[in-house]
Parts: C-alpha cells; structure tokens; sequence
C-alpha cells in the first residue's frame, strides 16, 4: 500500500487522477434489516457504491423485494395515467422547484389511489354525458336533415301534383283522371305500409352501408343520404369522424328487422323520427334545450376535473421522482442476498477508495436515522477479481475521455490515454485543419453553446445536436488549436496577411510580375512567424509547403508514437513487470528510433543546416545498400558510422522483442507452481485451505506455451511492420492539410473573386452567398467532420496500440443522478 | 429461377426479412417459459413479461389482471407487428401476407354465423374474433339466414369469395352445415395458398409447400377423428381432405374409411413423419395429438428461419407467435386457477 502512494504522486503534487483509474475495493456491508431501506438510499445519494447482484440465479419475482417492485410498477403506471390525463387536458406539470417535503411512500400509494379512482368516476361521468351530448347533437343533425329531404320531398310532390292537376284541366283528356283515382283510392287494407328508418353512418362505410342494404333487401328499399360538412363527434368512440345522415324507407316486417340488423352491425346510430312536420318542430325545441342543459352540466364536470388535474400538476414531478427513486432502491435491495437469520441483508459491492468514509458515515446517519440499535457493518474484501474502472472527470474532461473510452474502457489503474488526447486530439485535429478564418467561425459557433450551456443541458436536444453539444469542449479546443496553426500556416480564408510584420522577401526590380522565387530577393530579417506571406501564389508555393507539411507530420507522429512507448514504459513499471521493461518496451524503442527518429534528427539537421541533401534516398540506401558512400547526401560527418550502428540495433531488437519473453514467462511460471507445491507439504490446515483457494483462482490460466509464443510473434510482426505503416499514417496530417488549404482556396478564388471580377452587384451577391454556403458546408461542417476522423484514427490506432490494452469495465454505481437522466 | 433469390431478394424483401428475423429473436425462450411456470399470480406473470417485447403493451395495465387482458394485449402486440410488417411490403410479399390471414378469416366468419346461430349479442362476439381475421363488414354475417345469402351480402366482397364456389347451398344453417363449410372453405384456401407459393417459386415454393402439406394432413386427420361416429358419408368426407400434401392421394383413400382412431393411426403409421408423432401417444388416445402436432409444427417452423431468402419466414414467424400466445394464455389460465400441476400439459416449447 505505501507502495502505491508513493506513486500516486509522492505527495508533492496532486495525484495524477486522470492518469490512473481510481483505486477500487470490494466492500462488504452487512445491514440490519429495519434499516435497510434508508441506508440504501442515503447510498444512492452519494453514488459510490456499484452494488453487485448476488441472486443472480433468482428470477426477478422470486427476489425478497418483488412485491414492493410491483407497488412501484403499479404507480408509476397510475402517474403515467395522471400524465396522460394532464396531457388530455392541456395542463402540463409545473417545473417549479417545490419545497422538499418528506413524502411518505405508503401515503402516497393511498393518495395516489384515491386521485385515481376520484379520476376514473370523474371521467367515467363526463364520459357518460358527453355521450348523450352527442347523440343529442347527432339528432339534432338527423332531424335538420331528413327534415330537408321531407321538405324537399313534399315540395316535389306537390309540385308534380299541381302539375298534373294542371294538366288535368288543360287536358281534359279521359284516361289520365282515371288513372289518378284509381291511385288515389287504393284499399287502405292493402296497401303497404312504408316505414323509414333515419340516422347516421360513417361517411368512409356508407358505400358498404348502401350495398348491403340493396342486397339484403333485393333493392326493395330507397335510401337518401345526406353529408355532413363538418366532422361529428360519435358517441361511442368519443373520436372524430366524418358521418352521413341517411334515411331509409322499406316496406315489411322482416326488411326492417334485417335494416336495423344491418344499422346495428355497421354501427349506424339510429334515431327515432317523425313525418309530422309540427312534431318535428318541437323536438327539434326540445332537443336544442337538452343540449344546452347538457352543456352547462358538462362545463362544470370538465372544470372539476381540471381542478383535480392542476393539484395533481403541483406535485406530480415530485411524485414521479419518489416513485423512480423508490423502485431503484428496491431493485438494488434485490440485488443483496438475505442473510442465514433473516435479520440482516449482505451487500457486496465495489466502491472507490477515496470514498469509504463518505460510505460509514452515510451508514452511521442511516443507522441513527432510523432508530437501529445496531450499526452496518462495512468491511474491505480482498478479491483477485478485476475491478471496474472509474475516473473522475469534470465536464471538460468527459467528452475526452468518452473518446478514448468509444475504444474500450480502460482496464484498471492502466495509463489512461485520455489525459494525453485533451491536447494532442485537438492538436492533430488542428494541423488537418489550419485555417484561422475558419477556425474563428468554429469558435463562435462552439463558445455560442458553452454561453448557453446552462439552458441547453436542461433541455432536450435533438441527435445531431446532442452529439456536437456533448463535445462542445472537444470542438473549443479544436477550434482554439486551429487558430494557432492558422497562423503558423498563414491562412484566413486561405488568404495570407501580413500580421506579424512585413514579408522579408520582396522584388529584385519593378518588372517582376511572375512572383517566382527567383525574382524575389531577401530584404529583411525572417518573418517571425509562421509561413511568409509572399509565399502565396507564387509557382514555388505548393513543393515548398508540402515539404514542410510532410516533414512536419513525421516528426508529429514519431513524437506521438513514442510517448505511447513511454507509457508502455509507465504501465509496466506501474504494475511492475520488468519482463516487459527489458524485453517489450527497450527494444520497441530502440527499433522505431533506430529508424524513424533517425529520420525525424535528419529532418532538424537539414533544416538547420540548410543542405540539399535527399532524404528519401538516404533512408532507402541505408537498408539496401549500407556500406556505400553517401556521398553530396551526407549532412554530418560520422553519418554513415552511424546508420551502420543504427541498422544493427533495429536488427538485433527484432529477435530481442520476440524470443525471450515467452521463454521468461514460461520460467516465470514453472518456479511460481513448484513454490506452490513446496508450499503444501509443509504446510499447516489453514495454510493448505489458503493454498487451495489459490490454486483455485490459478487453475484457469493455465499455461500454453505455443499460445503465448505465437501471441509475442503476432505482437512483434505487428510492431515491426506498424512502424513503418503508422509512420507513413501519419502523413494524412500533411494530405488532409493540403486538400483543406487547396479546397478553401479554390472556392475563394472560383467564387469570390470571380464574382467580384464582374462588376455587378447581383452577380457579386450570389457569389458570396455560394461562396458562404460552400464554406460552411464542404469546409466547416465537411472538412471538420473528415479531420475529427482522422484524429480519431490516429489516436486510436496508431497511439493507442502501442500501450493501450482497454479491456476494463465502468464503474456504474447505483446513484439517483444517474436515474434521471435514464428517464430521458 | 431456384437459387437466383440471393441476387435480387434483398431489393424488396432484404429489409421486412431483418425485421421479421428480428422479431423472431424476440419470441420467448425456454428459461422464459421455466420462470413463467414458476409465478404464483397474474401479477407474476405481468411483472416477468414487462421484462420481455410484452413490457409496453402490459405496463399500462391496472393491476387485477385477467386471463383475457394478457391475451388480448399480446395478441395486439402480433397484430401490430403483422400491420407494420404488410404496409411496408411490396408485391408479392404483400399477398403472401394477406394469405396468412384468411385462416383467421375463416373461424371469424364461423364463429360469427355459429354465434347468431345460437343467439348471441354480436358485439360479444366480435370482441371473440381474431384481429387478424377482421373484414369490414364482418358484423352484417349476423343478418344472413343460409350459405347462399351469407356469400351474396357479406361475403363477395372479401377474399373469402372464390373459396366459396364449392359450399353455395340454400339449405338453411346449422351446426354441421357450418362445420363442413368451415373445412371446405379451409381446403379451398389451402390449395389456393398452396397453389400461390408454387407460383412464387425458388425456396419459398419449396419450404411453404412443405409447411402447407403439413397442415393440409393435420386437418385430413383432425377431419377424419372428428367426424368418426357422425353422419357424414365418405365422400363427403372425401370432399373435405385438401388436395395436396403427404397423404394425397393414396393416404386420403385409407382415411375416408377409417372408422375409429386405431385405424387412422394404422394409416398414418405407414408415413415415416408422422411415425414419431403417433409414437409419442399410447392407443386410443387423442387427447395428446394435438399437442403432438403442434409440437412438430413448431419444430417445422424452426427450420424455416435456417434458410434465408423465401417468404417462410413470414408464415413461420406468425405462426409461432400464435402458438406463444396460447402457451401464455395456458400459463395463464393454469396460474389463475391454481392449477399450476397442469401447466406443462399444454405448453409447446418454441425453442
């Protein structure tokens, strides 16, 4: 232990938090019962403590706490009913902090239960009067209608009536007159006597509705139907529909039985009708005061239950959290296994060290709270178990580590890449992206979000937004890096300026208008920083900064693939595992700088030196051909001593990395079971029971030497090969830069000024308006998207591999924070 | 074109074939099925479904459970998922789907009919019918007196028309009349259906024509037991065995005069398949078959889902939830009845 707090920061400097997971240990708690229930919520306030499930086994209503789940279950569905409700009712819950008042869980079931039940009569009532409502406006819209056709009808007749009267006294003719008698005086006996049936049906079924009719009745029937322009209320389903009024006339018994037979199953609403026209009149009075009688009546049951609604809107965000909070505790009071007495529960759980006092005294107050007369029990086990990995990071630090975690969770207590991606993601993310113009606009966009940050985080985004919402810092910090290369690259918009002081370079004479480097002649001291202005434009601009680029991204990447060696470095110290000090991390080292760093030291010398020496075909003659003279290529005297040296340094760490660490752990393992045999025989019963269990927990890594040989080639082809093709990856550094560089200053010169070449201003305004979208699409939002790509590979791939094994697991404690942001 | 779905199937059918594959990982499994056998109440049972695709469709539920709610509730669930699944099929998935409805189609037409046969409220009895097997105007059955007037008002406007050319009779209704009508129609929709996958072709011919000669025998068995002892003659009876599947021809023969079960199991004996389901079950029993047939369905469905590329999957995967829903409500009745000794008479294992 003292051990660790040595190198947990020796106590000069804070402990590197982010650096090494913090220090988990299993603990044990043994609670009396009564107050269980307390301690478990107290603990959830805090949020140290991942419980583990130890009935795994049980099926989720065989656990000690099922019944009280169900309780939860059942009111968590009685506020969803609430919720529903309000929503019905355009009352939305009021988001106003209310004083925490202590809300007993039983009384609220009670309480719950009754508002419930008040609710469902209060509803079941209006229910029941909005449907006579309805139907009371649906006659009244039968007995308009079928009035109409009656009317209409009538008028008819009486016109063909007087017509034929007419016609009978114009004619004068024999035959007609007799023909009407005879109509007129058919046997009042034989005659049949018409019924009609009237109401409404579904305007989409009244086709159906006329056919069926037709066919049962062999078209003995005549149907009038009448639309009803607007949407009816129909009173049984309470919804919305658009409806027809029809009115039908049959004659016989057995047609009307087979009609209303008919009406009945294509719910058709019958309603009764008369011809008598005074009759109607006063139904229809009769009618309209039933429904303003009904009206009132139902006003006053609405404003009730808007009443009951609003007090249940006061309190229903608190109701709802209780609930939520009740049923976590009782889901994780499921979690312990009940002990042998049934007086105590037994919690097994992981929780951080840093915590353990916050953890008793939370136990202490939950004991004294609720009136126990003994204490919990907490206690350290010792596990060989792996325990969950847990940082603690602040709201910058997250969006970070979430990158690094998107690969794989930390295994514990290994380096965590994490504190190092904070710089170097948005920095390589920055050398992709170097422009200040554009980093400017990113910027802007990004402190908008971090201004507003209080209001956002409180409300719900959508996914795209989200995402960039989550990351604000990330894109911060991106932003603020690409400014800085922007600079060094000397681009806005890919338009040089001159901030930093006038070009040293000018013209030689008047005439020279072709701005080659020829022409130009130094005049002044070196621009102070970054690229020289005059370099823009000129034929020479492109060799110039992609060599630079190029070279740039080689000594980025070596420089980050070291610093994972070097972690490598850390982690086996860390853990204390010298076999892959000395024969893992020296010579990975070794190999990659015998290399590549020496590449990257050629690349200073020869831009201190100024030489033209080639560098590709120093490298490349190195390998093939070692003992030749480099001749105009050499930059130091003792060069080609030193590649000889180099060569076979690279050539020796090959073997040195793949032969002897299978052999030493092979060894390792040997001497670890003949110890553990020894052990045994000279041991004592409890020194034997203690020796059991430790062969218990060795017994599955059992030793395969072939395994652990072909897993060091695979690792060592890996490494050998990697560097070259990691080297080599990180020239997407130079490339992305180049294509942002070249794309913003294609659409500066194609849009914008082209545009401005016109002369006119309507061309001048499309032009910027092109010119802007094509920046913030292809450039901002594009580009953006495309460099974050790249940096993540890079970060991912080629640093991480070098020592990043992330196979943990997250520490995930029971906390009620956590619980309603699940919610959502 | 056998063995060319690979190259165009995904176009039109690559996509409800994930969700229906997706859907069928949601069935439950065998240790939903031990715990369920466990649970005490209803409320059990609710509480482990919640846990299940169940969960949405039973939360809201208020706690005195009954027997129908959960059915009625998982059923709903189905009829979603078949509803979702036919508006975004294209043809001819779409009327391959429409096909596996017209079974339901059916008993709802009989149930109906039988119903108002015995005077029954409609409502009720519309609430009995299946989802699935609904038609617009399904309630107007009622008004129908024989089997002629029953297809000219209701039942010419649904798919069901065709399958009726066979029973028009102007006889009036009755119990046996409705059942002999119940099975021609069921015959005439099988060959149809049959014929239908044929016109498909590829796997789909090959695996559907498999799982529908299965059936066709099922109901040429279930025919001939039922109406042992009954008087309907052998032709008639003839009339009623599908035209296709294992037993046809020679198999149908032997059954029309089979006069109690033993003989039917000597027939059936003879059809290496069914050996193993008559083997289970001692002589003279056929209380068991059922249970024997549904449980070689159910290992028939399986298979479907081991090829990929034909409409099977679609059939398979209704089916089987069909049969989980009558292993829940089984469950269901037994724990409601404290009749938990009984539980696994009846439950099929889906997996």
């Amino acid at each position: 232990m003292a051990g660790h707090d040595r190198r947990r920061g020796g106590g000069c400097c804070p402990a590197m938090d982010l650096m090494r997971s913090e220090e988990m240990q299993l603990v044990q708690l043994i609670i009396p019962m009564e107050s269980a229930h307390r301690t478990v919520s107290y603990l959830g306030d805090l949020g140290f403590l991942q419980f583990k499930d130890l009935n795994s086994d049980k099926s989720p209503f065989q656990r000690s706490f099922a019944t009280q789940i169900k309780r939860c279950g059942e009111m968590a569905r009685k506020l969803r009913f609430f919720r529903e409700q309000m929503t019905k009712a355009g009352i939305s819950p009021s988001a106003m902090p209310l004083p925490r008042t202590h809300v007993d869980f039983d009384d609220l079931e009670i309480k719950l239960g009754e508002i419930e039940a008040e609710l469902v009569e209060v509803n079941t009532n209006n229910e029941k009067l909005q449907r006579t409502y309805n139907e009371l406006l649906e006659y009244n819209l039968v007995l308009q209608k079928a009035g109409e056709f009656f009317y209409s009808a009538q008028s008819n007749a009486t016109a063909q009536q007087r017509e034929i009267e007419a016609r009978q006294v114009g004619d004068g003719s024999l035959n007609s007159p007799l023909l009407i008698e005879q109509e007129m005086s058919t046997d009042p006996s034989k005659q049949v006597k018409l019924g009609f049936v009237s109401g409404l049906v579904q305007k989409e079924k009244s086709m159906a509705f006329e056919r069926i009719l037709f066919r049962a009745t062999r078209g003995n029937v005549y149907l009038r139907q009448a639309e009803i322009d607007y949407p009816v209320t129909d009173p049984v389903s309470g919804e919305k529909v658009a409806k027809n009024v029809f009115v039908v006339f049959f004659s016989g018994e057995k047609a009307k039985m087979k009609i209303l037979k008919i009406c009945e199953a294509f719910g058709a609403n019958r309603y009764p009708f008369t011809d008598d026209f005074g009759k109607q009149m006063q139904t229809i009075e009769e009618v309209a005061g039933r429904i303003k009688e009904l009206k009132t009546t139902i006003d006053v049951g609405l404003l009730h239950r808007d009443n009951i609604l609003k007090n249940i809107s006061h309190q229903f965000e608190l109701w709802n959290n209780l609930v939520r909070r009740e049923k976590s505790i009782y889901h994780t009071l499921n979690m312990l296994s009940l002990d042998v007495t049934k007086k105590c529960l037994v919690a097994e759980g992981w929780s951080p060290v840093f915590a353990t006092g916050q953890i008793q005294e939370a136990l202490k107050r939950a004991a004294t709270d609720s009136n126990s007369q003994v204490g919990s029990i907490f206690q350290v086990l010792h596990t060989r178990e792996h325990p969950p990995t847990f940082f603690r990071t602040n709201k910058f630090t997250t969006a970070f580590q979430e990158i690094v975690d998107a690969y794989g969770v930390a295994k514990y207590q290994e380096a965590n890449p994490g504190v190092y991606t904070i710089v170097t993601f948005p920095f390589l993310f920055a050398v992709m992206f170097g422009d200040w113009g554009h980093g400017l606009c990113l910027l802007a966009a990004t402190l908008l979000l971090i201004i507003r940050e209080k209001k956002l985080s409180s409300q719900k985004l959508g996914d795209i937004m989200e995402m960039t919402f989550g990351g604000r810092y990330v894109i911060m910090m991106m932003s603020v890096f690409s400014i800085y290369t922007g600079l060094i690259y000397n681009e806005f918009f890919s338009v040089p300026f001159e901030l930093f002081g006038p070009s040293a370079y000018a013209c030689r004479d008047t005439s020279c208008r072709d701005a080659t480097i020829e022409g130009l002649v130094k005049i002044r001291r070196t621009y102070p920083f970054g690229v020289d202005p005059k370099w823009h434009g000129t034929r020479s601009e492109l060799p110039f900064l992609n060599s630079l680029k190029m070279k740039m991204s080689i000594l980025l990447g070596v420089a980050q693939m070291n610093l994972g060696i070097f972690l490598s470095y850390f982690n086996a110290k860390f853990f204390e595992n010298n076999i892959n000090i000395w024969y893992q991390f020296v010579p990975q080292l070794i190999f990659l700088n015998s290399l590549f760093g020496y590449l990257s030291l050629l690349i200073i010398v020869k831009w201190c030196t100024g030489s033209k020496a080639d560098l590709y075909h120093v490298m490349i003659y190195m390998f093939l051909s070692p003992m030749d003279d480099l001749g105009e290529n050499q930059l130091f005297p003792g060069q080609k001593t030193l590649q000889l040296v180099l060569l076979a340094l690279a050539l020796i760490s090959v073997p040195w990395m793949l032969f002897p660490k299978p052999f030493l752990l092979k060894k390792q393992h040997q001497e670890r079971h003949q110890g553990q045999a020894y052990a045994m025989l000279q041991s004592t019963d409890d020194d034997l029971l203690q020796a059991e269990q430790d062969h218990g927990s060795h017994e599955h890594e059992e030793f395969e030497f072939s395994e652990v040989f072909v897993h060091q080639l695979i690792h060592t082809i890996e490494f050998v090969l990697g560097a070259v093709s990691n080297t080599a990856s990180y020239l997407r550094l130079w490339a992305l830069s180049l294509a942002h560089s070249e794309l913003s200053s294609v659409f500066y010169e194609k849009v914008l000024l082209l545009a401005w070449g016109f002369n006119n201003i309507a061309i001048l305004i499309v032009g910027i308006i092109v010119f802007i979208f094509a920046t913030v699409g292809v450039l901002l939002v594009m580009e953006t998207l495309s460099a974050f790509l790249h940096a993540l590979r890079l970060h991912w791939v080629e640093f991480q591999n070098k020592f990043y094994e992330g196979d943990g697991y997250k520490f995930s404690p029971f906390s009620f924070t956590m619980l309603s942001q699940e919610e959502d | 074109m056998y063995g060319f779905e690979a190259m165009t199937f995904n176009i039109h059918g690559g996509y409800l074939e994930a969700i229906v594959r997706g859907h069928r990982s949601g069935l439950l499994t065998a240790a939903d099925y031990n715990n369920l056998c466990q649970c005490e109440t209803l409320d059990d049972i609710k509480m482990h479904l919640s846990a299940t695709e169940y969960g949405p469709y039973l939360q809201n539920e208020p706690s005195p459970l009954h027997t129908t709610t959960i059915v009625e509730k998982c059923t709903q669930k189905l009829v979603d998922e078949y509803k979702h699944m036919l508006c975004q099929a294209t043809e001819p998935l779409s009327t391959f789907l429409e096909y596996i409805t017209y079974g339901h189609m059916i008993d709802n037409v009989v149930l109906i009919v039988t119903g108002t046969l015995h005077e029954r409220d409609v409502q009720e009895l519309l609430e009995k019918c299946h989802p699935l097997g609904m038609f617009d105007s399904i309630a107007t059955l009622a008004v129908a007196q024989n089997m002629r007037e029953l297809y000219r008002l209701v039942l010419v406007d649904t798919p069901l028309a065709p399958y009726f050319s066979e029973c028009i009779t102007s006889e009036d209704l009755d119990d046996i009349n409705i059942e002999i009508m119940r099975n021609t129609l069921y015959k005439a929709y099988l060959e149809d259906f049959y014929k239908f996958c044929q016109k498909i072709g590829g796997a789909t011919a090959e695996i559907m024509s498999d799982l529908l000669a299965f059936e066709a025998d099922r109901r040429a068995v279930n025919i001939t037991i039922n109406s042992i002892g009954t008087e309907l003659t052998r032709d008639d009876r003839r009339k009623l065995y599908s035209s296709f599947g294992l037993l046809y021809p020679y198999g149908h023969e032997e059954l029309v005069v089979c006069e109690d079960i033993d003989q039917v199991r000597g027939v059936m004996e003879k059809y290496p398949p069914y050996q193993a389901i008559f083997a289970k079950i001692s002589y003279g029993e056929s209380q068991m078959l059922d249970k024997a047939f549904y449980e070689e369905e159910v290992k028939r469905l399986c298979l479907a889902f081991e090829q990929q590329f034909h409409y099977a999957v679609f059939f398979a995967y209704m089916r089987l939830r069909e049969q989980e829903i009558r292993n829940l409500m089984w469950i269901s009745e037994c724990v409601a009845q404290n009749q938990k000794s009984r539980v696994h008479d009846s439950v099929v294992f889906i997996f």
